[in-house]
């Protein structure tokens, strides 16, 4: 690899990496997403290597192991180029008869998606039902790209947009495209990002950080690691520019450490980035210079939030403190520090590239681009997709994903995890987006959307969510430590059949201390999914308390008594 | 323990209180648990008091200050395996091996974790032995899985 010191070389060695491929030759993209390789898909490449190397480099056929493809119900995933073939569900023995089939230009029809009513067949992306809705602006890329090998990003335009931010554009200038466009954090705030850029930027001192908060603690969110895992260049490329145009010459970036898969794309990313100058001193002959250092949470949700990640990364344990002064004024190590999420920082390059009136002109009047959605639950079709903003949840739910698995009614559909909100089925019309859910009880937290069918049961969901909480709960404060404990507590009773008359109150009494007296947003927000719950879903509290108190004499009442 | 295995991580962060966390995860990922006399090192190495060593050691779920069995089985315990019925599945682990999530049996054959979610929702309930995945499984598919790791 050779150091590249202008914006100019990047331009020649990105021509050179065009001119030695051939768009029309054959490239077979086996996912190696998490769902696809729980899968064993890496069976499957190793298949696909083995069959195409025996055909010799004169056949032309290219394979190419990439990150989440979408579609993760149906996986193994391969998908061939340049037509776009999906084939679902693939196993080692398909293996040879794929790779006959393109070489002839024919498609295996026994693989390829069938409509389960109707038994039509969809051949190519753009027909298969997952995808033709979609909008895959950021995950379009996974399907073309190796993440082990810089050249792939470089040959879908890659770091183009870091060249524009470094020689092109003033950090001024940066931060005000950010503005325009409404970038809004993804990682649960919505947050405007340029807002934050634009406090961390001015913020007293000499050193200021930018973070990559690649956490994804949530259960049921998984698209900040598909995306990661699937490109971890696009991540990295918003992340430099963001640093230039705050001004911070270091940057973190803290993810998980139980995907093997995802350290290993991002180390070698860093590694290659810095190897071609697009990263480390003098980026790019710029005389910008920009480190990068990778951290780990080992297992804790609260280390997620903002204030504990800091924390975390300067090795104390992960606890939250007052936000009266922001991260991006006192961060890490009190420096100012400004922390987006992975999904945010990923949208960076092309607002840079495309501009903030094209990224403004996607969406709805206050949430504007994309967002990556995780959809599972009882849902036929689960996996990670991609819609613009304002999106009706019946099209996700529906038409993306096929509705409720096994024949059966959606109940409702849940957004945010354990600190997010259900809305019933009836309310399915709401579009995607941040302000109009938040009104509804349901924010789009960092985008997990779980669909429950007839059978949930929702005093057991919310039940499960605070039992969940309070192993993740750091315990600094009070109100969170123990409200939750005593919430769950009399939630359990009504399940066991033991909820007597009063117990509504009490869990509203419990919701109102903690949503109230609690630090950081684990706390605060506990309670909303019992909020929205007993929101909607009021009668069906009322009908399993009364079930315990009808026991009589034998009711030994809700535990927390 | 096998000490030439644990002390170079230890010695790669010599003088680094801030690698506090990044050095625990590398021996537990290397040794599968947190020996006490191993947590008094890297307090020394790294230059900070023990008791604040112990307090990260015992924060993190990650981290295991017993050893553990031959055999590590996390059973996701994630929202979307949950409604796909993972407390089936956990109820079956636990018949199969005889202990409960958190212990590990006699023998040292396997050690039973309720997981959190790893992400991978879409092919949920899951089982994961020794880092390997076990998509959509059923209580009657575990016995048969667990038989195979002795």
């Amino acid at each position: 690899m050779t150091r590249l010191h202008s914006a100019a070389e990047l331009e020649q060695l990105r021509a050179a990496i065009l001119s030695s491929r051939d768009p029309a030759k054959p490239c077979i993209a086996v996912c190696a997403g998490a769902a696809c390789h729980g899968l064993d898909s890496l069976r499957v490449a190793n298949a696909f290597q083995r069959e195409v190397e025996a055909l010799g480099p004169a056949a032309g056929v290219e394979v190419r192991v990439t990150g989440c493809h979408g579609y993760c119900e149906k996986g193994p995933n391969v998908v061939v180029g340049p037509a776009q073939v999906c084939y679902f569900e693939v196993k080692p023995e398909d293996v040879p008869e794929i790779v006959e089939s393109t070489l002839k230009g024919e498609v295996v029809e026994r693989l390829v998606y069938k409509h389960p009513a109707t038994g039509e067949k969809a051949v190519h992306m753009s027909e298969v039902p997952f995808y033709k809705h979609q909008t895959r602006l950021l995950m379009g890329d996974n399907t073309r790209i190796d993440p082990m090998r810089i050249d792939d990003y470089l040959a879908v335009g890659g770091y183009a947009a870091l060249a524009k931010a470094l020689f092109q554009m003033t950090p001024d200038q940066l931060v005000d495209e950010v503005k325009r466009a409404n970038l809004r954090g993804r990682g649960g705030g919505g947050f405007p990002a340029g807002l934050k850029w634009e406090t961390a930027k001015n913020a007293p001192g000499d050193e200021r950080y930018v973070i990559v908060n690649g956490h994804e603690g949530e259960p049921g969110a998984f698209m900040d690691r598909a995306l990661f895992t699937g490109n971890p260049h696009k991540v990295l490329e918003g992340l430099v520019i963001g640093a230039f145009a705050i001004g911070s010459h270091r940057g973190f970036i803290y993810t998980r450490h139980d995907s093997p898969q995802l350290v290993k794309h991002i180390e070698q990313a860093l590694a290659q980035a810095q190897e071609y100058g697009l990263l480390g001193d003098d980026i790019l002959g710029s005389g910008f210079d920009f480190h990068v250092e990778l951290h780990f949470d080992v297992g804790i949700f609260v280390s997620g939030e903002s204030s504990a990640l800091m924390r975390s990364i300067e090795g104390l344990p992960p606890e939250p403190r007052p936000k009266y002064i922001r991260t991006s004024v006192a961060g890490i190590r009190d420096k100012p520090s400004n922390l987006n999420n992975v999904e945010t920082w990923a949208n960076v390059p092309q607002i840079i590239s495309r501009g903030a009136d094209w990224y403004a002109g996607i969406g709805t009047e206050g949430s504007k681009g994309t967002k990556l959605v995780s959809l599972s639950g009882n849902v036929v079709d689960s996996g990670v997709l991609e819609v613009p903003m304002g999106t009706p949840l019946r099209k996700i739910v529906y038409d993306i994903g096929g509705g409720a698995a096994g024949g059966k009614s959606v109940k409702a559909v849940h957004f945010g995890g354990p600190m997010g909100g259900s809305i019933p089925v009836h309310l399915i019309d709401a579009p995607l987006d941040f302000d109009e859910l938040a009104k509804l009880g349901a924010p789009v937290g960092a985008g997990g959307l779980l669909v429950m069918d007839e059978d949930t049961d929702m005093v057991e969901v919310a039940r499960y969510f605070l039992e969940w909480l309070t192993k993740e709960s750091c315990g600094k404060c009070v109100p969170c430590r123990e409200g939750m404990w005593q919430t769950m507590k009399v939630l359990e009773g009504i399940t066991k059949g033991k909820g007597k008359s009063g117990d509504i109150a009490r869990l509203e009494d419990l919701n109102d201390v903690t949503g109230a007296a609690c630090l950081c947003a684990l706390g605060k927000t506990a309670a909303d999914p019992l909020r929205s719950m007993l929101r909607y879903f009021r009668p069906e509290y009322e009908a399993q308390i009364a079930r315990g108190d009808h026991r009589g004499d034998e009711a030994v009442g809700s535990a927390a008594r | 323990m096998d000490s030439a295995q644990i002390d170079p991580i230890i010695e790669k962060h010599r003088g680094k209180p801030g690698d506090l966390i990044r050095v625990l995860m590398e021996i537990q990922h290397e040794n599968h648990w947190l020996p006490r006399e191993v947590l008094h090192k890297v307090a020394e190495v790294l230059e900070i008091p023990f008791s604040r060593v112990l307090r990260i050691a015992t924060l993190y779920k990650t981290f295991s200050l017993t050893p553990k069995g031959r055999n590590e089985v996390h059973v996701c315990n994630g929202i979307s395996c949950h409604l796909r019925g993972a407390k089936q599945v956990m109820e079956a682990v636990e018949r199969a091996t005889g202990v409960k999530a958190g212990e590990t049996d006699a023998h040292w054959r396997f050690s039973v974790e309720s997981g959190t979610c790893l992400g991978t929702c879409s092919i949920g309930p899951e089982v994961i032995v020794n880092g390997a995945h076990h998509a959509r499984m059923t209580p009657a598919k575990v016995a048969d899985l667990l038989k195979r790791y002795p």
